[in-house]
């Protein structure tokens, strides 16, 4: 059931580097913190919508958050 | 655990619960006899009554519990959620289709009524709980 995914972020490297806890990142952006854990860990691909307030959450692109490596 | 989680477990326990006990009764009024002589209609609806009610008793008093140590995620869902909530609907539909078939082909035998509601019972446990199987899957294992 569970497909692997190529998406890799780097939302925890960020976070903690801006001192946000994973609650508080998480009421920012609407989730709950088993939410932004799961995305974390990569057990969870966020919506096309959560990535862009996760990015904006953080003030930077969608690219320094999310890597999609080439083929 | 999540409000949604919860929520799911609560239901799966209650279901597969109320299945074992539905067909404890049912053959035990059975005696060894036919099951079609059963009185099926009470136990039906008291079990799908039953599991109904304890699911939503098992949800409340899980969460008053839950809420006591996270006030804030006490009642919250989110996206993920409801990713998952389709995931396991699409999963369980399967079983509710092919119970639904095989009411179409018990009631093209005339087959006793007893197999027939039975036959769209089980579907609909069965899809209850393999969704919910899914379900817990989806939030321990992960949703990609």
């Amino acid at each position: 059931m569970v497909k692997p995914t190529k998406v890799t972020n780097s939302i925890r490297a960020v976070r903690e580097a801006a001192g946000v806890t994973q609650a508080e990142l998480a009421r920012r952006v609407g989730v709950t913190r088993q939410t932004l854990i799961a995305i974390e860990q990569g057990r969870y691909s966020p919506t096309l919508e959560l990535a862009f307030q996760l990015s904006r959450a953080f003030g930077v692109g969608l690219d320094d958050l999310f890597d999609y490596p080439e083929e | 655990m999540v409000y949604e989680e919860r929520n799911i477990w609560a239901s799966l326990i209650a279901s597969v619960v109320g299945v074992a006990v539905y067909v404890i009764l049912v053959l035990q009024q059975a005696a060894g006899g036919p099951l079609t002589d059963v009185d099926w209609v009470p136990l039906m609806l008291w079990t799908i009554g039953g599991s109904i009610v304890a699911a939503i008793v098992i949800s409340i008093v899980w969460g008053i519990l839950a809420g006591m140590r996270d006030p804030d995620g006490v009642g919250t869902s989110d996206q993920r959620d409801r990713d998952i909530s389709a995931m396991s609907g699409r999963v369980g539909q399967a079983f509710t289709v092919i119970a639904g078939l095989g009411v179409i082909v018990l009631c093209a035998f005339e087959a006793d009524w007893f197999w027939i509601a039975n036959c769209m019972f089980f579907g609909f446990a069965v899809s209850s709980i393999v969704g919910g199987i899914a379900s817990v899957i989806a939030y321990r294992r992960g949703l990609l």
